[in-house]
C-alpha cells in the first residue's frame, strides 16, 4: 500500500455535462405521429381516407355529371362499356325483303343494330305458322324460348322485325312452328345475334353527343355520354350517384360522432369534475339511454321528428345518431377525468393557484384527448354502418337523395343480372368502414399504451 | 348476493319504465293523426275510436293509463290490423326472432371463442393470418350484403346439385334458420373472435400457464382447463350487449330471407305508422335486452368466482 501524497487530494475537473437530452423534446402528439407513421396499415388507411374526403369533396369539381341525370338508353350498364355507336340512317319501314338470297333458314335479313332486328327464314317443316321469341341466354334442353315477340298463323309472312327495348348485347332469337290448333310443335330454329349500338344524326344531335353542325357520314362512330362506372336501373351515372352518396353517408359517418364525441366529453368531464351525487345521477342517466335499443329507437325518432317513412331525412337521423350515442364517451371521459383529477400535476398546478376553468381546459381536457380520438375513429364506421343500414331497409335516405345504403338497397333488385350495381356501393362501404377501423386500431397504439392490444 | 339480485332486477324495471316512457312521448312527438286514414272517420264514429284508444284524455291521463296497461302486460290493439291486439302480434312472431338470434349468438359465441383461440395459439402463421383476414372482411362487409351475397351463392349451390340443399329464403325447418344465423351472427363473431385473440393472448404469456407447462401438464389440458377458461371470461361480459346487438339486428336478415319474425313486423308498422304495434315493440325488445344484460352479468357472477356480486 503506497503512502498518500497531497497530490491525491487534488479536486476533480468539474464535468460541465453529467446528464444531457440525447434527442430532442418530444411532445405527445410528435411522439404518437411518429409511432403511427410506422404502422404501415394505419398509414395506409390514413391515405384511403383522404382520398375518400378528396372523392367526396373535389370529386363532383372533376366529374361534371348531374348523378340526378337519368340515360334512359343507357340502363344498367356494366363499367367499362364499349359506348361507340355508329351512325346509320333514319328508320325506314321494311317490307320483308331480305339483301341476302344466298342463305337458307333463319338469318338475318340486315346487321343487327339497336334500332331493328330484321329475321328472315324459310317454312319449318309440317308448319302452319310461326311463332318468334327473344331470349337473353341460349335456348337449353327444357325448350325456355324466353319472351314471345310477334305470331303468324299462314305460311306467307316469313319474316320479323323486332323494335322492342334492344340493347347493344347478345340476344337469342328462336322462330318455332305451330300446330293447325295454335299449339306450338318441337320444330324451331334459333339464332345467336350480336346488336350492334347505333344512333341516327338526328338523335346524336338531339342529345347532345355531336354539335348541330357537326359533319357525319352514315357510318361514322359517336361516342355516348361517359359512364366510367356504369349506370344503374335508371341510367343515372354511377360515379356521379356514389360521389354524391358519399357526401351523405360521410356526413353523417363524421358529422354525428364529431357532435355526440364533443356533447359526451362536456357531459363526462362535467360528471367527473363534480363527482358525488351529481355525477351519480348523470352517468344514471346516461345508463338510461344505453339501454334503449339503438335501431328502434333511431326508426322511432326519425318519424317523431316529423320524417314520414320515404322522406329524406339526412338531418333527423344525424340528431337521433347524436340522441343515442354520446353516452359511451360521456362514460370514458369521466372515467379519464377521475384519474386525471388525483394526478399529482393537478395537485402542483392548484397550488400555483389554478382556477377549476384553467385546471379543466389546460390541464383534463387535453389529456383526455388521446382516448377521445380514439373513440371518434371507432365511432365513425359504425355511424356510417347505421345509415347504410338505415337506408337499406328504407329507414334512412329516401331517394332521389343517394347515399351508399339506398343504393345498395336499389342493386340488390337487380343483384343477378347487374351486380356492378350493388357491389361498387357496398365496395365503398366496405373499404371505408375498414380504413376507419384500422386507423382507429392504429390511433389506439399509437396514442394510448395502455390500451395497446396485442397484435 | 340476493340482494344484489333484488337491486339488478330493480334498476332493470326503472330502465324498462324510461325506456316506456322514451318511446310514448317520442311516438306522441309524430305529427299527424293516427286514425286519419283513407277510410272517412267522421263524427261519432272518432268519437268513439278516439274514447276505445283513449285519445280523448289529456297528455297526462293517457300515459298514465299507458303506463298502467304496460303493467298489466296489455300493449293495446293495433291501429291497422283490425281487432288484433298488440300481444298476439308478439307471441306470435317473437319466437321467430328469438330463434334465429339465439342461434346466431350460439355460432357468434362458439366461432368467436373457437377462432379467437386457434388465431392465439397460431400466432403470427398462416391460420391466424387466414382468419385475421376473415374477421376483418367480417367486420367491415355490412350485413345486408352479406345477407344478399350468401342467397347468390345458395341459389348457385342449389342449381348445381339440382335439388334445394338449402333454401334461399322462407322459414320452418332447421335448414331455413342456418343461413341466416350465421349471417346474422357473423360480424359479432369477428368481434368475439378479435376479443378472444387478444385474451387468449394475455393468459397464454401469464405465470399460471407457464407453472402449469413446468409441472409436465400435457398441451391439450394446459389449453383446456387453463387457457380457454381464462381466456372465455371477457367474451362473456360483452355477451349481453352482443345479443342486443343481435336481436335487433335481426330486421335486416329478415327482411332480405323473408323471414316472419318481430323484426320484419316492426318495420312494416313503422311504414304503416302503427302506432300501438311501434310502441309495444319497441317496449317489448327493450324489457327483453335489459333482462338479458341483468342474466349474463349474474352468470358471470356464477362462471367467475373472482367476481363476487354486491
Amino acid at each position: 500500500m503506497s503512502a498518500l501524497t497531497p497530490a491525491d487530494f487534488q479536486p476533480l475537473q468539474t464535468k460541465r455535462q453529467t446528464q444531457g437530452i440525447a434527442r430532442p423534446s418530444l411532445s405527445y402528439w410528435q411522439d404518437a405521429w411518429l409511432r403511427l407513421k410506422v404502422n404501415r396499415r394505419a398509414l395506409c388507411s390514413l391515405y384511403i381516407v383522404i382520398g375518400l374526403l378528396l372523392f367526396t369533396i373535389a370529386g363532383p369539381l372533376v366529374w361534371r355529371v348531374d348523378p340526378g341525370l337519368q340515360d334512359l338508353d343507357q340502363i344498367s350498364q356494366a363499367p367499362f362499356t364499349d359506348r361507340r355507336a355508329i351512325v346509320v340512317e333514319e328508320y325506314q319501314p321494311w317490307d320483308g325483303r331480305s339483301l341476302r338470297t344466298d342463305v337458307n333458314g333463319l338469318h338475318l335479313a340486315q346487321p343487327a343494330t339497336t334500332q331493328a332486328v330484321r329475321l328472315k327464314w324459310d317454312a319449318l317443316p309440317g308448319a302452319s305458322g310461326h311463332r318468334v321469341y327473344r331470349n337473353l341466354f341460349p335456348v337449353g334442353p327444357e325448350l325456355a324460348f324466353g319472351v314471345p315477340l310477334a305470331e303468324f298463323y299462314d305460311n306467307e309472312t316469313l319474316y320479323f322485325e323486332d323494335r322492342l327495348d334492344l340493347r347493344p348485347q347478345r340476344y337469342y332469337y328462336s322462330v318455332v312452328a305451330l300446330e293447325p290448333d295454335g299449339r306450338i310443335s318441337d320444330t324451331f330454329e334459333t339464332l345467336e345475334v350480336q346488336l350492334q349500338r347505333v344512333t341516327t344524326l338526328s338523335e346524336a344531335v338531339q342529345r347532345g353527343l355531336v354539335g348541330p353542325d357537326a359533319e357525319l357520314q352514315i357510318g361514322d362512330p359517336v361516342l355516348l355520354s361517359a359512364h366510367p362506372l356504369g349506370t344503374d336501373y335508371l341510367g343515372r351515372d354511377m360515379l356521379a350517384r356514389l360521389m354524391e352518396g358519399a357526401r351523405v353517408s360521410l356526413f353523417i359517418g363524421i358529422g354525428a360522432p364529431l357532435l355526440f364525441v364533443l356533447f359526451g366529453v362536456a357531459y363526462g368531464s362535467i360528471a367527473g369534475f363534480m363527482g358525488g351525487r351529481v355525477d351519480s345521477v348523470m352517468m344514471r342517466f346516461a345508463d338510461f339511454v344505453v339501454a334503449l335499443p339503438f335501431l328502434l329507437f333511431m326508426i322511432l325518432f326519425k318519424i317523431a321528428f316529423g320524417i314520414g317513412p320515404g322522406e329524406s331525412g339526412v338531418f333527423p337521423m344525424l340528431v337521433a345518431l347524436v340522441i343515442l350515442m354520446w353516452p359511451a364517451t360521456a362514460r370514458l371521459v369521466r372515467g379519464q377525468i377521475l384519474q386525471i383529477r388525483e394526478q399529482g400535476y393537478i395537485a402542483a398546478s392548484r397550488l400555483l393557484g389554478a382556477g377549476t376553468g384553467y385546471l379543466v381546459l389546460r390541464h383534463m381536457i387535453p389529456n383526455t384527448m388521446g382516448v377521445v380520438l380514439v373513440t371518434l375513429t371507432f365511432a365513425i364506421p359504425s355511424a356510417i354502418f347505421t345509415e347504410a343500414f338505415l337506408s337499406f331497409i328504407g329507414m334512412g335516405v329516401a331517394p332521389p337523395t343517394p347515399s351508399w345504403g339506398s343504393m345498395s338497397n336499389e342493386g340488390i333488385k337487380t343483384m343477378l343480372t347487374h351486380p356492378h350495381e350493388l357491389i361498387l356501393p357496398a365496395l365503398f362501404i366496405s373499404i371505408t368502414v375498414l380504413a376507419f377501423n384500422l386507423l382507429g386500431d392504429g390511433l389506439r397504439d399509437a396514442l394510448d399504451a395502455r390500451m395497446r392490444n396485442q397484435e | 348476493m340476493w340482494l344484489y339480485v333484488i337491486k339488478r332486477i330493480a334498476q332493470g324495471i326503472i330502465t324498462v319504465w324510461f325506456i316506456a316512457t322514451a318511446t310514448f312521448f317520442a311516438m306522441h312527438n309524430v305529427p299527424g293523426d293516427p286514425l286519419l286514414n283513407d277510410r272517412a272517420v267522421t263524427g261519432s264514429i272518432r268519437a268513439n275510436l278516439e274514447a276505445k284508444y283513449g285519445l280523448d284524455q289529456p297528455l297526462m291521463t293517457q300515459y298514465f293509463i299507458y303506463l298502467g296497461n304496460l303493467t298489466r302486460g296489455d300493449f293495446g290493439i293495433s291501429f291497422t290490423q283490425e281487432n288484433r291486439e298488440v300481444n298476439d302480434i308478439i307471441r306470435q312472431h317473437f319466437p321467430v326472432s328469438a330463434i334465429l338470434g339465439v342461434l346466431a349468438v350460439v355460432f357468434a359465441a362458439v366461432g368467436g371463442v373457437l377462432w379467437g383461440a386457434l388465431t392465439a395459439l397460431f400466432r403470427n402463421r398462416l391460420p391466424d393470418y387466414v382468419i385475421m383476414f376473415l374477421v376483418i372482411l367480417g367486420i367491415s362487409v355490412p350485413s345486408f350484403v352479406l345477407a344478399a351475397l350468401s342467397q347468390l351463392a345458395l341459389v348457385n349451390i342449389n342449381s348445381i346439385f339440382g335439388t334445394t340443399v338449402l333454401p334461399v329464403a322462407g322459414w320452418g325447418t332447421v335448414s331455413h334458420m342456418l343461413v341466416p344465423a350465421l349471417v346474422l351472427g357473423l360480424g359479432t363473431m369477428a368481434y368475439l373472435t378479435r376479443l378472444m385473440r387478444s385474451s387468449m393472448l394475455e393468459v397464454i404469456s401469464s405465470d399460471y400457464v407457464r407453472t402449469a407447462k413446468s409441472k409436465g401438464l400435457p398441451a391439450t389440458r394446459i389449453f383446456t382447463r387453463h387457457q380457454l377458461r381464462n381466456a372465455i371470461l371477457p367474451v362473456i361480459t360483452v355477451l349481453g350487449p352482443a345479443i342486443a346487438a343481435i336481436t335487433t339486428g335481426g330486421f335486416v336478415v329478415e327482411l332480405v330471407f323473408a323471414i316472419p319474425g318481430l323484426g320484419r313486423f316492426f318495420v312494416e308498422a313503422v311504414q304503416q305508422l302503427d302506432y300501438t304495434v311501434i310502441m309495444g315493440t319497441t317496449v317489448f325488445y327493450g324489457a327483453f335486452l335489459v333482462f338479458m344484460v341483468i342474466l349474463v352479468d349474474l352468470l358471470y357472477g356464477f362462471i367467475d368466482p373472482r367476481v363476487r356480486l354486491h
